[in-house]
């Protein structure tokens, strides 16, 4: 097999600004001094007029950006999922979902494959924290194709979006002619009959893999890539469980709040089934080398393997 | 509008708040009293507004950062034409547009929502912002409580208006001495205000906030302002008109009860009686 193309998805988010903002040239891109790491470096080199570095104030970034939306301008916002959802998570609430203002949130450096920055910088939370907001709409793309496309998705959609968005090059998975994004709607990547694997950002690749190792034990796992955390493809989810009888939720997030929530508040009133959720379990990350910390975790192909066999026997 | 209609439509919206919060049984009278008089000029006087058309492109902008005034902003807005002024005895009722706090959603004429301090001020530099971007003349006007610039929020709204050179920005403190805690300068001070929107590369202007011919002033001078925003600090009685209430930190956030009411419809009557043998 040849070596698998590996794209971090924050890249992804710069290009597909560039993109974007060859069509809308009321897009415009704020930042809080990460323009390096973010990647809307990008746009500010194509787009200089329409790219406002903020400084290191996020709460007031996000406000400018309420204040643009109302003038009809289409901003993301970008910083670390840290500091976009949870330094400046009462901004996001109060000045941009409560208005229900055209605000779209562009959050990098999500999760534990951070890595060596640590704990202070992982955010764990800001699933939980943004689907909590009423009408926020919550994308969390598996990789690079599908990062472009949430990009274009966050903007046909009027009103507030958070997207998540992963430091780590992660493998390119949805390289596909017949490849089509559906904001809301999950896609089954692998079906199965005895356990279903719903995973989200990073995780969907590692749940992949893990379910073909799952294959050669016999187990047969059907894998569904989740996208969107909000609003959830309920009906998908549903279906897959009726089938299967058994799921297991991925995420490089806490355990609390996240997609494995999400499921479960929607299985446990439409379709009561057994969830294992695989995730942070009420604990903050560490320095270290990310695809160390993801094995570390139990969030790569042999965690989600070893805990889905433990799950279904 | 000349002087003494400024002076007339001032008390109409004093009016207007006391009848509102003592409906409501709740709100905030003292800060929307204390700002009455700026409510009114921007609204009648300063700005580029037109009620049938609250949502004109072109418009100048209001954001009520110290959005728990927001019985002042409704009171004006009625008074303006945005709304009936018998609606605001709905204010705070369960059903009614007149929320709590400003809904730019529902509520005609809103420019922001806000009420969640320090925010205000934020999505006001970025209609500033946008403004510049599209080369659009329109102004923005935001007011502050001297309580709410405590948030740190206000200071990098402030930091990155003076770095833009947003000289379509007019920052106004209600300068009124008291936050819910009690004084200003015993709860944080924020003192000097003056000196530190200076810092922020504001043109500073201090003004008399119960004295139209200063505020018109002050407005032309800020307007006249360019390279800079312009912060305006209003030097104002909280509870401005209401005898009881002036000075008072009690009416921070009280509802007048029934006697109260009369008593202060009586004194705005009296100020109204007397603007009228003017």
């Amino acid at each position: 097999m040849s070596e698998v193309k590996k794209i971090a998805t924050r890249e992804s988010y710069g290009n597909a600004l560039v993109e974007m903002g060859k069509i809308y040239d009321n897009l415009v891109v704020l930042d809080a001094d990460l323009a390096a790491a973010t990647k809307t470096g990008i746009f500010k080199k194509a787009f200089p007029e329409r790219h406002i570095d903020c400084g290191i104030a996020e709460c007031n970034m996000v406000g400018i950006a309420a204040g643009l939306a109302t003038a009809g301008k289409i901003p993301f916002v970008s910083s670390f999922a840290m500091f976009a959802a949870g330094r400046a998570y009462e901004q996001v609430r109060n000045s941009v979902a409560y208005p229900k203002l055209n605000v779209k949130i562009g959050a990098t450096h999500a999760g534990i494959s951070v890595g060596e920055d640590g704990a202070s910088h992982q955010c764990l939370e800001d699933l939980a924290l943004m689907r909590a907001i009423p009408g926020m709409v919550v994308m969390n793309p598996s990789d690079d194709v599908e990062a472009k496309a949430a990009v274009k998705a966050a903007i046909e959609h009027e009103g507030p979006v958070y997207i998540r968005f992963g430091r780590l090059a992660t493998p390119v998975i949805n390289d596909r002619p017949d490849y089509k994004f559906e904001l809301g709607k999950g896609v089954v990547l692998k079906e199965g009959k005895d356990v279903t694997i719903v995973a989200t950002g990073l995780c969907v690749a590692e749940a992949l893999a893990a379910a073909e190792k799952l294959a050669a034990d016999g187990i047969d796992a059907e894998v569904i890539n989740i996208h969107t955390i909000k609003p959830l493809d309920e009906e998908l989810i549903i279906a897959s469980a009726k089938k299967t009888g058994k799921v297991v939720t991925v995420e490089e997030h806490s355990v609390i709040g996240g997609l494995g929530s999400a499921v479960c508040d929607c299985l446990s009133e439409k379709c009561p089934t057994m969830v294992k959720k695989i995730g942070m379990y009420d604990i903050f990350g560490e320095s270290g080398a990310a695809t160390a910390l993801i094995k570390k975790y139990g969030l790569d192909a042999d965690g989600i393997y070893a805990k889905t066999v433990e799950f279904v026997k | 509008m000349d002087k003494l209609a400024l002076q007339k439509t001032a008390n109409e919206v004093r009016k207007g708040i006391v009848t509102a919060v003592h409906a409501a049984k709740a709100g905030h009278p003292g800060g929307s009293l204390s700002a009455a008089d700026i409510f009114t000029y921007l609204y009648f006087e300063e700005m580029n507004i037109d009620p049938q058309n609250p949502k004109d492109p072109d418009r100048d902008r209001f954001v009520l950062s110290k959005g728990h005034t927001a019985p002042g902003l409704y009171a004006t807005l009625a008074q303006r034409g945005y709304f009936p002024v018998e609606d605001l005895v709905t204010l705070r009722k369960l059903g009614s547009y007149l929320q709590g706090h400003p809904d730019m959603k529902h509520i005609p004429g809103v420019d922001m929502s806000s009420g969640s301090l320090g925010q205000g001020v934020s999505a006001a530099v970025g209609m500033a912002l946008a403004g510049k971007m599209d080369q659009k003349d329109y102004r923005v006007y935001t007011l502050l409580g001297d309580g709410e610039i405590e948030e740190g929020q206000v200071w990098e709204a402030s930091m990155f208006a003076g770095h833009r050179k947003l000289d379509n920005l007019v920052v106004i403190v209600d300068n009124n001495g008291l936050q819910i805690d009690g004084k200003v300068s015993d709860v944080c001070s924020p003192y000097p205000i003056d000196e530190k929107f200076k810092a922020f590369n504001f043109h500073v202007i201090n003004v008399d906030a119960h004295d139209f011919d200063a505020l018109k002033a002050a407005f032309d001078e800020a307007r006249a302002t360019k390279g800079m925003p312009t912060a305006i600090i209003a030097h104002s009685i909280k509870g401005k008109g209401v005898s009881f209430m002036e000075n008072q930190v009690s009416w921070h956030g009280t509802a007048p009860n029934d006697e109260q009411y009369a008593v202060a419809m009586a004194d705005l009557e009296k100020v109204g009686e007397a603007l009228c043998q003017k």
